[in-house]
């Protein structure tokens, strides 16, 4: 019997960021638009694997999602023993766009889900017309912190486990049980710190308000996307962004929270597939 | 069955929940939980509940304490509870449950504590 693949191949991709260099965790399916997959806070790009495999969505998009520098399999840049790991607006940017340089990609598609959403927004109002299409899952200009960031990392309390407790509130109840365990895994796996650090892009510099008027989404369509079940970046939250942004797209997806490409993939496919057609239409 | 009707069931729901008391092995805390204006108090010890009482009781300390309005609770235990209702920290977000005290043993077995007050969930009739 011959070996079940699955269709996803997985490289490392040396490349610099910010005149540093790295060693960049991907994979990749499909063939056609490149799409480039931004996975949440804590996490890894694991989280877009069922899109990967999804022949309605690889026959015509060729998917990619990377590891940030110190996520997944994504190795930290030497020396990062000595400093406090912290994301940025200007950090992350820079990541994103050498991937995207590096992989030679003609004006791919950029989906980014929370901390990955936030930054879809900070690049619709900064480097559109890099991009055919964006797609922001649970963003919003602002949200309402609801824990103090400190819990996440100290020696009196496991980072893995009070990171997916934190976070696991925010997957909706009809989550199957699989789908939601595994999407927490990610979260027990991160590296200690990581997701604090990348709160910290979250949190305390990645406010857009005031900001996102700037959008012109006739330069580059832009598409928001909350699951009703996300009480971190509310419906409320997203439909005030979309209200400041004219011609955003906006959608909010029932029996769904905060992960919704992991933690309910077959209702995820719902709403996202009609999106992606829009997107491979105007092409 | 009131919120807190439900409540004093919850010795009970621990007790046929093997898997439950086996991730809570580690816990050994006393804490507070408040239904409406009713207060019961725990004493947990490896993750069961080794004491389980309705009411205050005088002079014992616990280490935190967590509160929530009737309606929380009630919302909070539906079958399938609905957006900003169904976790313990989307209730204390919208103001509808505080937490108190050293937060300590709660974070560091939050998962437990988050499952164990959403027990009474199983209580609920429905489809």
């Amino acid at each position: 019997m011959a070996p079940a693949f699955e269709p996803m191949i997985g490289r490392y991709l040396r490349t610099e960021i910010d005149g540093v260099p790295h060693r960049i965790y991907f994979e990749e399916a499909g063939r056609g638009i490149p799409l480039v997959c931004l996975h949440t806070a804590g996490a890894d790009g694991r989280q877009y694997r069922h899109l990967m495999s999804d022949p309605e969505v690889t026959r015509r998009f060729r998917v990619l999602a990377f590891d940030m520098p110190w996520h997944g399999k994504s190795t930290p840049p030497d020396g990062w023993q000595k400093d406090e790991y912290r994301l940025t607006t200007a950090s992350y940017t820079a990541a994103i766009r050498a991937f995207c340089r590096a992989m030679e990609l003609d004006r791919p598609v950029l989906m980014g889900c929370s901390i990955g959403g936030r930054i879809v927004l900070n690049l619709a109002i900064a480097h559109a017309a890099e991009f055919r299409a964006l797609i922001a899952l649970e963003a919003a200009d602002f949200q309402q912190p609801w824990y103090d960031t400190a819990w996440l990392h100290r020696p009196d309390v496991h980072g893995g486990e009070v990171c997916a407790a934190l976070v696991s509130g925010l997957i909706a109840p009809q989550s199957p049980s699989a789908s939601r365990h595994e999407t927490l895994w990610m979260y027990m796996q991160s590296g200690p710190g990581v997701f604090k650090g990348d709160l910290y892009f979250y949190r305390v510099d990645g406010d857009l308000r005031d900001k996102v008027e700037a959008i012109d989404t006739s330069a580059c369509p832009l598409y928001l996307m909350t699951g009703e079940y996300d009480f971190s970046c509310t419906p409320e939250d997203t439909l005030r962004t979309a209200r400041h942004i004219p011609g955003a797209e906006v959608q909010i997806m029932k029996e769904l929270g905060h992960f919704p490409m992991s933690e309910y993939p077959a209702k995820f496919r719902e709403y996202i597939l009609p999106v992606l057609e829009r997107i491979a239409g105007a092409a | 069955m009131t919120p807190v009707q439900r409540f004093e069931r919850l010795a009970n729901l621990l007790a046929a929940d093997p898997d439950l008391r086996h991730r809570g092995r580690w816990v050994q805390v006393e804490c507070r939980v408040e239904i409406g204006a009713e207060t019961f108090h725990l004493a947990i010890r490896d993750g069961a509940l080794e004491e389980f009482a309705r009411g205050r009781r005088l002079m014992r300390s616990v280490a935190f304490s967590i509160r929530g309005s009737d309606e929380a609770w009630q919302r909070h235990w539906q079958r399938i509870p609905e957006p900003g209702w169904h976790d313990l920290l989307a209730l204390t977000k919208r103001g509808e449950a505080s937490i108190d005290g050293d937060l300590r043993p709660l974070l560091q077995n939050l998962q437990y504590f988050k499952d164990l007050l959403a027990l009474p969930r199983r209580l609920t009739e429905g489809p």
